[in-house]
C-alpha cells in the first residue's frame, strides 16, 4: 500500500458557479438587469422591493421578482400587489438561493420569459451569510441594512459588503429615534468595500428612491452599451 | 449554517475525483478557505463527520487552510496581506483598496489516497 497526494486544486462551489456563468449568460442574452438583495430579516428587503417595482413600472419598465423564504408564500403575495409577475421559491430550510433554483424557476415560470423583462429581483432568503457564497449570475449584487439593525453590521459581516455592488440602508424614517450614526454606518460599509454606491432610503415615506431608481436605468443603460 | 452544503459538495467531488483510482481509499481531504469566504471551520469540521458518514469517505480526515485576506495597494505597488477581515486598508500606507488577491477562497486544494498496489 502507498500513499499519493492527487491535486484537485477545485472550488468547492464550482458547479453554482458554472449554473450561474450559464444564467448570467441568459441574462445578458435577453437583455435583463438582475439584481440579487441580500439582507438580515426584519431589514424591510420586501417593501423596499416593493416600492421599487411600483415606481420602476410607473416609469414604464418591464420588471417581474423571485422571492426566497424558507416556507409560507406571504412575500410573493405582498409583492405581487405591485401588479409585477412574482414567484415564490421555498427552500424548505436551506439558508440561501443557489443557481439552480433560479433557473428552475425561470423556466417554469408562466406568463414570464426574460427577454419581455426589463429588471428581474431576487429577494434573497433572510441571512447574512451563506448567500454571500452563492452567485445567481445577477448583474448587480445590492447588500441592505436598515437603521435599527446597528452600525457596525457591515463589520460583522463583511463578506456579503465586500461581494455587494452596491449598498441600501433602508428605514431612514426612523433614524432618530434609533439614534442611528449615519456617518459611521457609510464609514463602515466604505471601509470594506470602497467607493460602492450606497442609497438611504424609506419605502415608507419613498425618501431617496430617486438615486436609486436612477441608478438602476444608468446601470441598465451601461450594460446595453 | 450552509456548511453541511458546502461539505456535502466536496464529498461528491472527492468521490468523483476518487473514482479515478479503484480500490483506493480517501485518507485525508485538503482545502483552502480564505477569510473572507464566510465559512466558519469548525462547522465545516462537525459537519464532515456526519456528511461522509456511509460514504467512500468514511473515516477520511478533512485538513482546512486558512489564508488570510491579501490586497494589492497601489501607493505601496505591491500585495499586502490585512490581519482582519473589518476592513480592506493597506497596513503600510493606510490607504483603501479594492484590488483583492486572496482571500475568498473556497477550494479543494488535494486529497491523500492510499493506492492498492497492483500484483505484476
Amino acid at each position: 500500500m502507498t500513499t499519493r497526494i492527487v491535486e484537485l486544486r477545485r472550488g468547492i462551489l464550482k458547479k453554482n458557479d458554472e449554473l450561474a456563468a450559464g444564467l448570467r449568460s441568459s441574462y445578458a442574452a435577453a437583455g435583463v438587469l438582475v439584481l440579487n438583495l441580500v439582507s438580515s430579516p426584519g431589514t424591510g428587503k420586501t417593501a423596499f422591493l416593493e416600492l421599487t417595482l411600483r415606481e420602476l413600472r410607473a416609469r414604464g419598465a418591464k420588471v417581474a421578482a423571485l422571492v426566497g423564504d424558507l416556507e409560507t408564500d406571504n412575500d410573493a403575495r405582498r409583492l405581487a400587489a405591485s401588479g409585477a409577475p412574482v414567484r415564490q421559491i421555498n427552500t424548505h430550510g436551506i439558508c440561501h438561493l443557489d443557481a439552480e433554483m433560479i433557473g428552475r424557476h425561470i423556466d417554469g415560470w408562466e406568463g414570464v420569459t426574460l427577454a419581455a423583462l426589463d429588471y428581474l429581483f431576487i429577494e434573497n432568503v433572510g441571512n447574512l451569510v451563506c448567500p454571500s457564497s452563492y452567485d445567481l449570475g445577477e448583474g448587480i449584487r445590492v447588500a441592505l441594512l436598515s437603521v435599527t439593525e446597528g452600525e457596525d453590521k457591515p463589520l460583522k459581516y463583511p463578506t456579503l459588503f465586500n461581494s455587494a455592488d452596491a449598498a441600501v440602508i433602508t428605514k431612514i424614517d426612523i433614524a432618530e429615534p434609533c439614534s442611528f450614526d449615519r456617518d459611521l454606518a457609510l464609514r463602515n460599509i466604505n471601509e470594506i468595500r470602497p467607493g460602492i454606491r450606497i442609497f438611504e432610503t424609506s419605502a415608507k415615506t419613498g425618501a431617496g428612491m430617486e438615486p436609486w431608481l436612477d441608478y438602476l436605468a444608468e446601470e441598465r443603460t451601461r450594460r446595453e452599451t | 449554517m450552509h456548511e453541511l452544503s458546502i461539505v456535502s459538495s466536496i464529498v461528491e467531488t472527492v468521490t468523483e475525483s476518487a473514482a479515478a483510482y479503484p480500490g483506493a481509499r480517501v485518507l485525508e481531504v485538503r482545502l483552502r478557505v480564505g477569510a473572507l469566504a464566510s465559512v466558519v471551520v469548525e462547522s465545516l469540521e462537525f459537519c464532515w463527520g456526519i456528511a461522509t458518514d456511509g460514504t467512500p469517505l468514511a473515516g477520511a480526515k478533512l485538513l482546512v487552510k486558512t489564508l488570510p485576506v491579501v490586497l494589492h495597494c497601489a501607493p505601496c505597488g505591491q500585495d499586502v496581506e490585512l490581519e482582519g477581515v473589518q476592513s480592506l486598508r493597506c497596513p503600510r500606507c493606510g490607504e483603501l483598496g479594492i484590488d483583492l488577491r486572496q482571500g475568498r477562497e473556497l477550494e479543494i486544494d488535494s486529497i491523500e489516497i492510499d493506492e492498492v498496489e497492483e500484483t505484476l
